[in-house]
């Protein structure tokens, strides 16, 4: 099995690991994987024969189950783990729930795990491919990737695009993986939100910092929303989410001052009301549900390339 | 015993030049040239140096409770390799060290243990709850050197007011971890560019800086005597400065993996880098080597923390902080301070020794006529590769396992009485 000699290598635990080339095949390979989910039979056979696991420690529902499509719709054989009712909440470490699936003869992992750095720590541990889907506040590269491919189909080029991440980015997965990425393909990353919930030295990422909702909407050419948990507010990183509206919501008000059209992405699952108001999500401005739909195409893609598929061939190979 | 021609270094004394140690029933009888060795044996110290054995004033032995991490036998031996005479275990134990029992066991198994001197530091608070005190007197009648609630902070001011002023009586140090508990806690890691990289919970610098500030106006105000365990921030180490020249009653520890690491090291989320308080910047521990170089920090302090491997074994949130240090410490400084021209041998020797020995009032740090003869020999330009399978120690997670060394103890003498010598092995 030289599974290593594919083009992203053995694993995807993250966007910063990964240069600007091995990006842009991603998002190349997972074109021909769009047209597949439009079709009446969504089914190609690239992956009949390997075992899956969706290992997820924390809850998640677009994410595993876009996997899971990704993983069907490629004909694998999967098995979902949920932390709930297994091994992992009887105290298993997450080296013992590897080596027992190892011995199973998978061939692939896709892990969700509440401690950032968990995902390349399995993939340093067992020689199966490891997708790293969502690690603490880490990355979350397939989430980075089909934000990416959702920007590149409505703006073409992604170099000089103007992108703010706008929100929570210091609990943020998503803001992490959107920011190793956007910069590796040549675009200007912003990030604005109170500086409550802003990292130490984010500049030092290559990001300019807005402090004002309004600075980031006259600069960006697109901005990414990101979900305010309400824990937030209970750990006290912000006084209510009534003023974090007030402030930091994005409204068709705000758009409106906009000098050109802004393109809206989230991320899911949203606050209507807090972050991001109604009009604005179910409005013109909104890729949201486009999102959704490339995660899919993201995902075949990445799985398709680990497991050794040829770049080029994706095509081919996915025509009915 | 005659321990002839080497380099003698007494940073005690201030002397540094070739002569003979001669040591009569376990104590130093003569410091000179051409001594006579009369009847007694006979060590070719040629090419060595001879210097007081080092002293730590801040080990983890972790007995009684974690024994599967280190026992004081286990603890006590692996100093002696690496060159300690003296070593102050932490009262972190289970249960704590909080009571004259508990020191009196740790007094009493370092006695049998057969490696470096054992001194026990017995804990601030009962259990190290933060609330009441413990008898200062009583422990201290049995055999503790000094007082902390070890790896935390004294969250109470009131509380942190009266260990100062009640261990006056005794007159022992308050040995503190500084660190603002709310801003500090839930961080595995110096808040910064490297922790926004990672995703991981950062303590920020500003959490240690107001914890040092606190504890040195406390001890202005009551005119305690403060010890500042594990110095890692330059903001720390200024204010320990400014306080020294004060007159403020302080002395401050470093360790060697502060001195010489950085958090860029976590780059991959090695849980060997995992320590408390964090790796921190570059200016940070250049600060913390020229405080080391003019004093500001008197002493070298491992905070030796044997873990289990199993422990480290985990994703970064969960692993235990900790690294271990006896074995390895002196090798690692001598090879990248003094060697590499930061820091004169006679001053890392006075660090590591002369400088721990007075914080703590244990025994050591000197060559003086009459004192135990508390020893080490050194080969300064023997080259080896540390392998952390080849440990004394039960604890295997250093940061340096597999770095080439220049420098090692050779021999450490306690008491007169060889503890441990490289040609008979480990």
């Amino acid at each position: 099995m030289s599974l290593t000699a594919t083009p992203l290598g053995k694993d995807l635990t993250g966007l910063e690991p990964l240069s600007a080339d091995q990006i842009r095949v991603i998002l190349d390979t997972a074109e021909p994987f769009k047209e597949i989910t439009a079709r009446r039979v969504k089914k190609v056979p690239m992956l009949r024969g390997k075992t899956i696991v969706n290992l997820f420690f924390e809850a998640s529902t677009r994410t595993r189950i876009s996997f899971e499509f990704a993983e069907k719709r490629l004909s694998a054989d999967t098995v979902n783990i949920g932390a709930v009712g297994s091994s992992v909440s009887k105290g298993e470490t997450l080296v013992d729930t590897a080596r027992n699936l190892e011995a199973m003869s998978i061939d692939m992992v896709v892990i969700r795990h509440w401690s950032a750095g968990a995902a390349a720590f399995l993939a340093a541990r067992i020689p199966s491919n490891v997708i790293n889907a969502g690690d603490g506040a880490h990355e979350h590269p397939t989430q980075g990737l089909l934000d990416i491919l959702t920007l590149r189909d409505h703006f073409g080029a992604l170099e000089g695009l103007r992108v703010c991440i706008v929100g929570d980015v210091l609990h943020s997965r998503v803001a992490r993986s959107n920011i190793y990425g956007l910069v590796k393909l040549g675009a200007e990353v912003g990030v604005c939100g109170p500086r409550t919930l802003l990292p130490a030295a984010i500049e030092e990422l290559g990001v300019t910092v807005f402090g004002h909702v309004e600075e980031a909407i006259e600069w960006a050419d697109a901005l990414n929303v990101l979900r305010l948990q309400l824990e937030r507010m209970q750990d006290g990183f912000v006084p209510s989410l009534r003023e974090y509206n007030r402030v930091f919501g994005i409204t068709r008000q705000r758009l409106e001052r906009a000098p050109g059209r802004l393109l809206i992405l989230h991320p899911g699952p949203m606050n209507r009301g807090v972050e991001i108001d109604s009009d604005v999500a179910d409005g013109p401005h909104s890729v949201i549900l486009q999102q959704v739909t490339n995660g899919v195409a993201i995902r075949m893609s990445v799985l398709y390339l680990l497991a050794g598929g040829a770049p080029h061939l994706a095509g081919a190979a996915s025509s009915p | 015993m005659l321990i002839r021609g080497g380099r003698v270094i007494d940073p005690a004394a201030g002397t540094d030049g070739e002569g003979d140690v001669l040591v009569e029933g376990g104590r130093i009888a003569e410091v000179g040239t051409g001594l006579d060795a009369g009847s007694a044996e006979v060590v070719d110290a040629a090419g060595l140096v001879v210097a007081p054995g080092f002293v730590d004033p801040h080990v983890h032995l972790c007995e009684p409770g974690w024994e599967h991490r280190e026992t004081i036998r286990s603890g006590a031996r692996a100093a002696a390799t690496g060159g300690y005479t003296a070593v102050c275990g932490m009262p972190d134990t289970d249960p704590v060290v909080d009571d004259p029992a508990s020191v009196g066991f740790i007094v009493a198994e370092g006695r049998r243990a057969g490696g470096a001197r054992v001194f026990p530091a017995a804990a601030v608070s009962a259990g190290r709850n933060g609330k009441q005190l413990t008898e200062f007197g009583e422990v201290v009648d049995a055999g503790a050197v000094a007082v902390t609630d070890a790896g935390r902070a004294v969250e109470s001011s009131v509380l942190m007011r009266l260990a100062l002023q009640y261990a006056l009586s005794f007159d022992i140090p308050v040995l503190a971890h500084c660190e603002d508990a709310g801003l500090a806690r839930g961080g595995v890691m110096h808040e910064g560019v490297v922790s926004t990289r990672l995703g991981l919970r950062g303590k920020p610098a500003v959490a240690e800086e107001i914890g040092a500030a606190r504890d040195l106006a406390l001890a202005e105000a009551t005119g305690g005597r403060l010890h500042i365990q594990r110095v890692s921030t330059a903001a720390a180490v200024n204010l320990v400065r400014l306080a020294r020249q004060r007159g403020v009653r302080v002395t401050a520890e470093a360790t060697p993996h502060h001195l010489l690491l950085t958090h860029d090291v976590l780059a991959s989320y090695g849980t060997e880098f995992k320590v408390d308080p964090p790796l921190r910047t570059a200016p940070d521990a250049e600060a913390l080597r020229e405080a080391l170089a003019d004093g500001t920090i008197d002493c070298v302090a491992t905070d030796h923390a044997p873990r289990h491997y199993d422990e480290k074994e985990q994703a970064f949130d969960d692993a235990p902080f900790g690294v271990v240090g006896l074995e390895t410490a002196f090798a690692v400084l001598h090879t990248r301070l003094v060697r590499a021209g930061a820091l004169a041998l006679p001053a890392l020797l006075e660090r590591m020794s002369t400088g721990p020995a007075r914080a703590l009032g244990m025994e050591g740090g000197t060559l003086a006529p009459g004192r135990p003869a508390d020893l080490v020999l050194i080969d300064p330009g023997l080259a080896w590769t540390i392998e952390s399978a080849d440990f004394v120690s039960r604890g295997r997670n250093t940061p340096f396992d597999g770095e080439r060394v220049v420098g090692r103890v050779v021999r450490t003498m306690v008491g007169g009485e060889t503890v441990w010598a490289l040609d008979e092995g480990a």
